[in-house]
């Protein structure tokens, strides 16, 4: 197995977390993974991306030319990475804030979730990236449902930040359930 | 009156010029650490300059370093052996030109190292150039005219540029002559004694002959020193931290 | 210890403090300032010493003080800053001095860029600073090796009382994987003789300057120092060489994709392979013993000029075509390799 992830959307909002999260749960499993943020003199407050990668393999490049999942949060995500994603891809997007009309590309996987609507319904606003965390489980082999769940947890204890872990859940799980 | 040098002056042959001034600063730094108990624990550090001889000329651990970059070396050498007193033994070309960035900001830190600046108004290794503490007018073999003020700045003061950093001592002698020796001795032992006591960053210029590269006798190279260079270069303490507060 | 996550930078930081390394000097410049960052902070936890010098120059000397001292020290720098600590890197070797100096390549002359760059090749196994001189260069490949390496490269400055370089760069820096820090060790400042602690009356005093000046016999001792180093300590990885009509040649991040293109290319039947050197300098001549079947050599360096080819040429004896496939600001991948493998091969009549 090998999957190659690119997370995007503004600051602030969690796709670094999104990128840090994927991989602890590929390290616990014993995986080579390997994340590599946007680097260069971009200013704060803009775009933040990363790369994620999850392989039984070993990786090679840190950059992923045609990922097979595009974890988008914002419209300049969308303009920025659609073209790159592999035919038959997934593209998770936040419905929340991508206008509906929107014209996707015809051989893609495309799942529409209002993340930061559910996440601030939760009273988690911070969680919208776990209620993407939820559609991307949901919608592809990489993890199962259950394991990501407790690898989202556990990333989070290690954090000494797990008292907030009841409400990440809630998220996650709305993300599941795509709605 | 004493008459026999401390143990730690080697009597090998010395590579100084007849009537130069590094020897008697070896000497005296020699004394205060025979007298301070501390010969057995300096740590010092020379730069490449005519004041690296001083690594064969006294029986101190002693690293040579790159020039200007004494001072930064003894602070490392300072914060691996909090314990043992350490010195960086400069010229002024390495304390106030090359490596003033090492300097001021080891002074900005108030680095506990003691500085010992050979200040003689040139660069000496190099055989005589004009270096920012020449005097208006000296003849070097980089001033044939003799400097100019107006193109190189008037001769450089560590005291103008210094006492507003918080640092524990800062002091200038003169080996001119037996008294300035007296005075400068005292001023090298003020500085170890602060040391010590864990103060800061304690620097003593003194100022020192050079009649190779003045093109002078040994004894007109003293005679400049008195009625040249103190008239730019005035003696004294100027910042002793405990004794303001 | 477990797995844990890890930015190249930090785990490289981290290491040098496992491998019993207190004191650390550096100045900031992009990509490397994560480490001076995280040192900041964890230095102080294990008790050592933590500088941010007023340049590189300072931090540089700093390190050779304290290293005279008998601490083991690090600095870390990238291009324009990396060009500065030339001098006291010239220094420490000039002084039998141990010492870790690490480059985090950016791409670029001058002030360059901070993307990541493999443009300091010569100037790291050429000496890069005045003088008649070489210092050992490890070049990790990941994160893992950013840590095994740094303590490596502490074991090896001992040994042969000589400054170690570690080859690293922006990519590898900035990348997190997962990894595991080796075992933390303590070391002892008064473990060696040669270094400054004070001088007993009636022993002999330590003087720590230029071997010139002191050895009896420098001219061969200096070149029985090489000799060693360039006889044992040639560090390398062979991928897939011993049948290969063209073996690739690369280090660092573009060894990743490299070993990437030899199983894209034996997927349609191209046989090649990949030599990593692991050491850059000592160059791993030895292993091009392996390449019995090679046509022709490709090194993948991201620079313009090739830097690597020189040796590639001079281990091969000259006997073979040797070209380089280049890339500046990106990454290299696999499928330009693989054309420029193609194209190369065809010349040969394969």
């Amino acid at each position: 197995m090998a999957k190659e992830i690119i997370c995007a959307g503004f600051g602030g909002q969690g796709v670094l977390t999104a990128g840090m999260l994927l991989i602890n749960a590929g390290m616990e499993q014993d995986k080579n993974v390997l994340f590599y943020p946007s680097y260069g003199s971009e200013m704060r407050g803009g775009t933040a991306n990363c790369t994620v990668k999850i392989s039984d393999k070993l990786i090679a490049s840190p950059v992923s030319k045609h990922p097979d999942i595009l974890f988008t949060m914002n419209t300049p995500a969308i303009d920025k990475f659609e073209d790159r994603l592999k035919p038959g891809g997934l593209l998770l997007v936040n419905s929340s804030i991508v206008p509906e009309d929107r014209k996707y590309r015809e051989d893609i996987k495309v799942v529409k979730i209002p993340a930061t609507d559910i996440a601030a319904e939760v009273k988690n606003p911070k969680g919208a990236n776990l209620v993407m965390l939820g559609a991307l489980a949901a919608h592809s082999d990489l993890f199962t449902i259950e394991y990501m769940e407790t690898a989202i947890v556990s990333f989070f204890e290690k954090k000494g930040k797990g008292k907030f872990n009841e409400k990440n859940v809630a998220c996650y799980r709305r993300g599941v359930e795509g709605r | 009156m004493r008459l026999v040098a401390p143990e730690t002056v080697t009597f090998t042959q010395s590579g100084f010029c007849p009537g130069c001034g590094h020897g008697l600063a070896v000497r005296l730094i020699a004394e205060v650490m025979e007298e301070m108990g501390l010969s057995e624990k300096l740590l010092a550090v020379v730069d490449v300059a005519c004041g690296s001889l001083n690594i064969d000329s006294w029986r101190f651990d002693t690293v040579m370093a790159a020039h200007g970059r004494p001072v930064a070396t003894a602070v490392g050498i300072k914060k691996v052996r909090p314990e043992n007193p350490v010195l960086a033994y400069i010229g002024d070309g390495a304390a106030y030109s090359i490596g003033m960035a090492e300097t001021m900001h080891t002074a900005l830190r108030n680095d506990n190292v003691v500085t010992v600046v050979i200040n003689n108004s040139l660069y000496g290794m190099t055989g005589g150039q004009c270096a920012p503490t020449s005097l208006p007018g000296q003849i070097t073999t980089s001033t044939p005219r003799g400097k100019d003020p107006e193109k190189m700045g008037m001769p450089f003061r560590v005291e103008q540029a210094f006492t507003g950093f918080d640092i524990a001592y800062l002091a200038r002698g003169t080996m001119a002559d037996a008294k300035g020796m007296i005075q400068c001795k005292k001023y090298i032992k003020k500085a170890f004694e602060k040391h010590m006591k864990g103060e800061g960053f304690c620097l003593v210029e003194l100022l020192s002959p050079c009649p190779t590269n003045l093109n002078m006798t040994p004894v007109k190279s003293m005679e400049h020193l008195k009625n040249e260079m103190e008239k730019y270069f005035p003696l004294g303490e100027f910042k002793d931290k405990k004794e303001e507060e | 210890m477990g797995k844990v996550l890890f930015k190249g930078n930090e785990a490289l930081a981290e290491a040098a403090l496992a491998a019993g390394c207190r004191f650390y000097s550096g100045y900031p410049i992009t990509p490397q300032t994560e480490i001076l960052e995280y040192l900041s902070w964890r230095m102080e936890d294990v008790g050592g010493v933590f500088i941010q010098a007023e340049s590189e120059l300072a931090g540089v000397n700093m390190v050779l003080g304290a290293s005279a001292a008998g601490a083991r020290a690090l600095t870390t720098s990238a291009g324009p800053g990396f060009s500065l600590k030339q001098e006291g890197i010239s220094y420490l070797v000039a002084a039998d001095l141990p010492a870790v100096i690490v480059d985090v390549m950016r791409i670029g002359t001058g002030l360059g860029d901070i993307a990541q760059g493999q443009g300091d090749y010569w100037q790291l196994t050429r000496g890069g600073g005045h003088g008649d001189y070489h210092t050992l260069v490890l070049a990790p490949a990941s994160v893992q090796e950013n840590a095994d390496l740094m303590v490596e490269a502490f074991d090896l400055a001992e040994k042969y009382r000589h400054p170690v370089l570690i080859a690293s760069d922006a990519a590898i820096g900035q990348m997190i994987e997962a990894v595991e820090i080796p075992e933390f060790r303590e070391h002892d400042i008064d473990k060696y003789d040669w270094s400054i602690k004070g001088c007993k009356k009636g022993c002999e005093q330590r003087k720590i300057q230029n071997v010139y000046y002191t050895h009896p016999d420098y001219e061969n001792y200096l070149r029985e120092k090489y000799d060693d180093m360039e006889r044992d300590e040639q560090r390398y990885e062979n991928i897939q060489v011993e049948d290969a009509e063209l073996v690739l040649v690369a280090y660092g991040i573009s060894s990743r994709v490299c070993r990437e293109t030899v199983e894209l290319a034996r997927e349609e039947g191209l046989k090649l392979g990949l030599i990593r050197p692991i050491t850059l300098w000592p160059f791993p001549v030895k292993a091009f013993e392996e390449a019995k079947n090679a046509k022709a050599f490709l090194t993948v360096e991201m620079n313009i000029l090739g830097q690597m080819t020189d040796d590639v040429r001079l281990a091969t004896g000259g006997k073979y075509p040797v070209d380089h496939f280049g890339s500046i600001f990106e990454i290299p991948e696999s499928d330009g390799i693989i054309a420029k493998a193609k194209e190369m091969l065809k010349k040969e009549g394969v």
